[in-house]
């Protein structure tokens, strides 16, 4: 199986150079084509993946010049996020067919060409060969953005490259840093090193400033309306599916497990963001009128639980953030496709313009219900599994954090069914509005495919936590042995006996 | 696999009737529907009557893995004991009932597919939960029944006010459903796992001790128990969290009488009733129990005591009821909660499926100011409901001198809850005891009260505006597809005079279909024997042990002190149940002008209680409003005022010195970004190459 991974990353590649010297609809069925087989080599990988075998797989190793190498390898985490990229970017595509009509084949190009570097990101193994996976698969969300965006998309994508700039400047010197520090640019490596505490406190910040902007974080979120709003549908949909993943994975990959000491006394502070992000965010969608904006701020609060988790210190928050990633993924990519279904018929993404939807669009509201319980956390749905093990791991750190972020249930359904309920239910307002159609077979198609992974993740998870349950047992590993203090400090400061201490907080009350 | 098609055969037939509607069409969506529902309740009733012979064992049916994540386990299984059991005939029956009933009630609606499937989606979930072993599987179906209930309230979702409602109830729930959260998190915390079985076990060594909570230390168990009690007050609307309940009532009338009366919402004392074991542990958290349950009994009354639309009266009678089972298992008679909750879905099944029956008759009139002299009209609805208001009012005769007692079903099960309240001997039972006595007064009055505007008098039909329009708009097609009613068509444009002093307008209600008669026939025999069959396996004193075998913390001890109470004690819920009928005999029979002065004489009370304590206009201040200015000031003076404009846009300022020379830096970026890049890596480079 050696060399599949370079494979991934050259189909699309290949693909993207095939489009741009053919006619508008060439380059839609090569752009299909090169996605689906990308996807069925995702499923060859998938089958291949040995649970329980070696930390990293697949792994490939070519030196460039001097210590740059062509490293890959994947394990258990980077494959469910392979997965849900080369899923959802067949379904972009499609989405894409008619609604996009000028400059197709550069389209069709961008996207193939950012689903070489987003995958990329997830099997880079040399920490430079990450960062140009990482900060060049933004290049071309740029293009989509700025090129086939809406009225205002310069300042969207204007405002997105800002926020990140800033960011990966800082990551960037951190990395130099690092990779002189420890004599070696090879992630695995630099897993195992243990970088001094003080060091640490700088390198976890820094990192953080290129990740919270990715995830996005509160206050540094307010991008993410802007360039969802402005993005042609695909494009919010890679944008919530796969990007705004990479700040979470980036967390998991190198701030936790490199920076243990840092994440310990950096936890109030992602805590008290994501409380914030959950409380502020959720309030802000609940009065917004723009379909995108509301699930795009609905998207902070949901990145929230994936932070809360991260930083739990425990094993249920780390893979409830992984589930929350991987169905946050799907879902919202499926509601900004709901958007676009309507959006492509009306041209609007106000939401008074719409109401009744259920009428003459039954299978679309069906559908468009099953995702918006889905992002409710509705058990059942994906969406249920990871919130309650990030939740369940954050009550576990500090009480008060799991309260405060389970406030996001009420606050969310408050949001999404008020959402639902204008665009679905009601009496039409409008003629046109009254007049669309239902889903077409292509959209069926769609939805129905990432609704159906969406209620076996909710029913039967143990699919996607099989493969990442070694990895993030060897996470876990690595912060306790490296950060003992963690719990007591965690303890200490809500106050929260864990397991083992309300036991014996017990015993001595049987003892009297 | 009996309990395997017993539980799954409704999500079958609701995935048939739901998504292969357009292919079989709505006949065979309601035979699949109804005909699974069916199969389901003959299997459950075997089930429940092997526990009651004692020939069952309790059983755990695994299904399939669900969540695992370290010491977190959670799996997908099917739990039958003596109280599933009971949960399970009650909810298949009604279930079933209820489908039966739909055919005749919704025949008009368009979409009555999509109306069976949800039926029957709701009573999966619902056996999903009483068959739970673990919280979580519980938790699935406690949302699963939301969104079931959320669905069917806003199922005529043209109405606003039925989508108002929806969301109220889903949200309102959620609010539950928070301290429920957090209540397993704890609970996983606490005992390190989530199956209930093992909670249960492990619960008595936990007494006394102490845990952090929000920075404070609280019992550990006192805690667990209030947040998921929490959770049961949202589901069973209980003050404070009962709001949603009679909005629901938007929903069509077959959905109240499932899931707003017989079923979801008894599952917050089912939930209590599942954990006694654990809320025993903890007084502090019975005693909540107990004044909640209390305290709802008695403001739901008040409240239903001055209502004119005849199912917010019901609702307001069911919201009360719970309440009762909430305090008894409150001071511990658990089995007394249960044999309430198994008797009321009886008859308030039968009363919700009347008053359907009644708002048929009357073309969807539901005021019952203008209803009156039905009972010469509908005389089997009348019955019907006559002996749902003997059931709910707790009409008997106690035992005296040997001879046995004979009541009907709320007689036996009402009756020992108060007992209970009073042997318990607690404060809190003290006080519950007297309230309960209160509640019983206005819950025969209120009930007799509906009976005589709807049942006796003379008719008003001719005020009400939906009688009005099936006089004069026959042929009309309304907005409300329920409203097409047939039979209705054939009248005379012109109202008689005599018609008019009579008060009908020549109108005629009729009886509705066999249908709708067979359900109510049925779950009268319910109303009327529940209670006598039954009584001695939910609270005997040898009955209730050998029937529960520990599936509830059974307390024999006051099973047998409720024999022992005062004569008084006993016969109080008989007296004040007399009064209140003679008090509505009185106001809606003999006197009718002593409403209208009781109400003018009284204004202030009576506003207090029509308009619901103000519990919605106090909501609306204190939440509603509030977090949609939040909401506001956050986007505008949050994001857009100060972290964009100090943010991207400031930056933009001060990098370029003036909005004139942003437009190239925006139009630039792109070159600046990879430029950036570039020099990044080459830095990289010339690090990599100087080494």
């Amino acid at each position: 199986m050696t060399g599949i991974l370079s494979l991934m990353l050259a189909v699309p590649l290949v693909a993207a150079l095939a489009c741009l010297f053919v006619s508008a609809s060439g380059a839609r069925w090569i752009a299909l084509a090169g996605t689906l087989i990308d996807f069925a080599l995702g499923i060859v990988l998938w089958a291949n993946y040995d649970i329980g075998g070696a930390q990293w797989q697949f792994v490939e190793y070519a030196p460039v010049f001097s210590r740059f190498a062509w490293a890959l390898g994947i394990d258990g985490i980077a494959l469910m996020l392979i997965m849900l990229s080369v899923f959802l970017m067949p379904i972009c595509i499609v989405a894409s067919w008619t609604s996009i009509e000028k400059r197709v084949p550069e389209y069709m190009a961008a996207f193939l060409l950012m689903e070489t570097l987003m995958i990329g990101v997830f099997m880079a193994q040399d920490i430079f060969l990450f960062y140009i996976f990482f900060e060049a698969g933004l290049i071309p969300m740029f293009l989509i953005i700025g090129i086939w965006g809406g009225a205002n998309r310069i300042y969207a994508s204007y405002k997105f490259f800002l926020y990140t700039l800033v960011g990966s400047l800082l990551m960037l010197v951190a990395m130099l840093w690092m990779v002189n520090f420890a004599g070696t640019t090879s992630i695995p490596k630099l897993l195992a090193t243990d970088f001094p505490a003080q060091a640490q406190t700088w390198l976890w910040l820094a990192f953080f400033a290129s990740f919270a902007v990715k995830m996005p974080m509160w206050p540094v979120h307010t991008w993410l309306p802007d360039a969802h709003v402005q993005a042609p549908t695909a494009g919010s949909v890679i944008l919530a599916g796969v990007l705004l993943k990479l700040g979470g994975y980036g967390f998991v990959r190198f701030s936790l497990p490199m920076f243990p000491e840092a994440s310990n006394e950096f936890f109030w502070l992602v805590m008290g963001l994501s409380m914030v992000a959950i409380v502020y965010t959720s309030l802000v969608a609940l009065v917004q009128n723009d379909m995108k904006k509301l699930i795009a701020y609905s998207s902070v609060a949901h990145m929230a639980f994936v932070t809360i988790g991260i930083f739990a210190f425990n094993r249920q928050g780390l893979e409830g953030a992984l589930i929350v990633m991987l169905s946050h993924g799907l879902v919202s990519g499926a509601l900004f496709l709901c958007v676009g279904v309507i959006y492509d018929r009306l041209h609007t993404r106000e939401i008074d313009r719409y109401g009744g939807l259920a009428n003459n669009m039954p299978a679309y509201a069906v559908l468009f219900l099953l995702f918006t319980m889905a992002s409710v956390g509705l058990p059942g749905t994906g969406g249920f599994v990871g919130e309650f093990l990030s939740l369940i791991g954050s009550y576990r750190a500090s009480s008060l954090v799991g309260a405060v972020a389970t406030t996001g249930i009420i606050l969310g359904a408050a949001y999404m069914l008020y959402l639902y309920w204008r665009v679905a239910y009601g009496t039409s307002r409008n003629p046109d509005a009254a007049a669309m159609p239902d889903l077409n077979a292509r959209e069926l198609v769609s939805l129905g495919a990432i609704a159906a992974v969406v209620l076996w993740m909710g029913i039967y998870p143990e699919s996607f936590l099989a493969p990442m349950r070694n990895d993030v047992g060897l996470l876990m590993a690595r912060v306790e042995r490296a950060a003992p203090s963690g719990d007591a400090h965690l303890a200490k400061s809500s106050n929260v006996p864990a397991a083992s201490a309300a036991h014996e907080t017990a015993a001595e009350g049987a003892h009297h | 696999m009996q309990i395997q098609l017993l539980v799954f055969l409704p999500l079958l037939a609701a995935i048939v009737a739901g998504l292969g509607n357009r292919f079989i069409g709505n006949f065979a969506a309601k035979l699949v529907t109804t005909g699974a529902l069916f199969a389901s309740c003959a299997l459950a009733w075997p089930i429940f009557i092997a526990f009651l012979a004692g020939a069952a064992e309790p059983g755990v049916y695994p299904v399939l893995s669900w969540i695992h994540s370290g010491d977190l386990n959670v799996d997908w299984s099917l739990r039958v004991d003596a109280l599933t059991a009971v949960m399970l005939v009650v909810v298949t029956t009604v279930s079933a009932l209820v489908h039966l009933y739909s055919w005749g009630y919704m025949a008009e609606d368009p979409s009555q597919p999509r109306f069976f499937a949800y039926l029957s989606l709701f009573t999966f979930a619902m056996l999903m939960l009483v068959t739970a072993d673990n919280l979580v599987q519980m938790f699935f179906g406690w949302e699963g029944v939301g969104l079931a209930s959320y669905l069917l309230i806003g199922f005529w979702y043209h109405k606003p006010s039925a989508n108002a409602a929806a969301m109220k109830a889903f949200v309102v729930n959620r609010v539950g459903d928070f301290g429920f959260s957090l209540g397993i998190f704890a609970a996983f915390l606490v005992f390190g796992t989530v199956s209930i079985p093992e909670i249960l076990a492990a619960a008595p060594s936990f007494g006394g001790s102490t845990i952090g909570f929000l920075g404070l230390r609280i019992d550990t168990l006192t805690l667990i128990c209030i947040l998921l009690f929490i959770g049961a007050m949202g589901k069973s609307a209980q003050l404070g969290l009962h709001t949603w309940l009679p909005d629901a009532m938007e929903g069509p009338t077959p959905v109240s009488a499932l899931i707003h009366a017989a079923t979801m919402v008894t599952a917050g004392v089912f939930m209590v009733c599942r954990l006694s074991p654990l809320f025993e542990q903890s007084q502090t958290a019975l005693t909540v129990v107990t004044f909640v349950g209390a305290a709802t009994a008695i403001f739901a009354a008040t409240v239903g005591t001055v209502q004119n639309d005849i199912k917010r009266v019901i609702a307001y009678s069911t919201c009360s009821q719970l309440g009762y089972m909430f305090f008894a298992a409150g001071v511990g008679a658990y089995g007394a909660a249960m044999f309430h909750l198994f008797t009321h879905a009886f008859f308030k099944a039968l009363l919700f499926l009347g008053a359907g029956s009644v708002i048929h008759a009357m073309h969807h009139e539901q005021d019952m100011r203008f209803y009156g002299g039905l009972r010469k009209h509908i005389p089997l609805t009348f019955t019907a409901m006559t002996l749902g208001t003997l059931a709910i009012t707790g009409v008997g005769i106690i035992q005296v001198a040997g001879l046995p007692s004979f009541g009907f079903a709320g007689f036996f099960s009402k009756d020992a809850i108060i007992e209970s309240a009073f042997a318990s001997g607690t404060t809190a039972g003290g006080i519950a005891f007297v309230i309960a006595i209160v509640a019983a007064l206005l819950t025969s009055f209120y009930s007799w009260r509906l009976v005589f505007l709807t049942f006796f008098g003379t008719p008003r039909w001719i005020q009400s505006e939906h009688i009005q329009h099936a006089l004069h708009d026959h042929g009309h097609h309304h907005d409300d597809p329920a409203a097409e009613d047939a039979g209705h068509d054939t009248r005379p444009h012109e109202t008689p005079a005599h018609a008019v002093k009579e008060g009908t307008g020549g109108y005629h209600p009729h009886e509705s279909p066999w249908s709708m008669l067979v359900p109510l026939g049925v779950l009268s025999l319910g109303a009327v024997f529940a209670g006598i069959v039954f009584h001695e396996a939910f609270i005997g004193v040898e009955g209730g042990e050998h029937f529960w075998r520990g599936s509830i913390a059974f307390d024999e001890h006051l099973a047998h002190a409720i024999h022992e109470v005062p004569l008084w004690v006993k016969l109080a819920p008989g007296v004040v149940m007399i009064a209140g009928f003679l008090i509505a005999w009185f106001a809606y029979i003999r006197d009718t002008s002593i409403p209208g002065r009781f109400t003018a004489q009284w204004g202030v009370l009576y506003r207090f209680f029509y308009n619901k304590w103000y519990f919605d206009e106090a909501y609306n201040v204190l939440f509603v409003r509030p977090s949609v200015a939040l909401g506001r000031i956050f986007w505008k003076k949050g994001d857009e005022a100060t972290i964009d404009r100090f943010g991207p846009n400031g930056a933009a300022a001060l990098v370029k010195g003036g909005n004139v020379l942003t437009g190239r830096l925006q139009s630039g970026y792109l070159y600046t970004y990879a430029l950036v890049m570039l020099l990044g890596l080459a830095a990289a480079a010339t690090w990599a190459m100087a080494r």
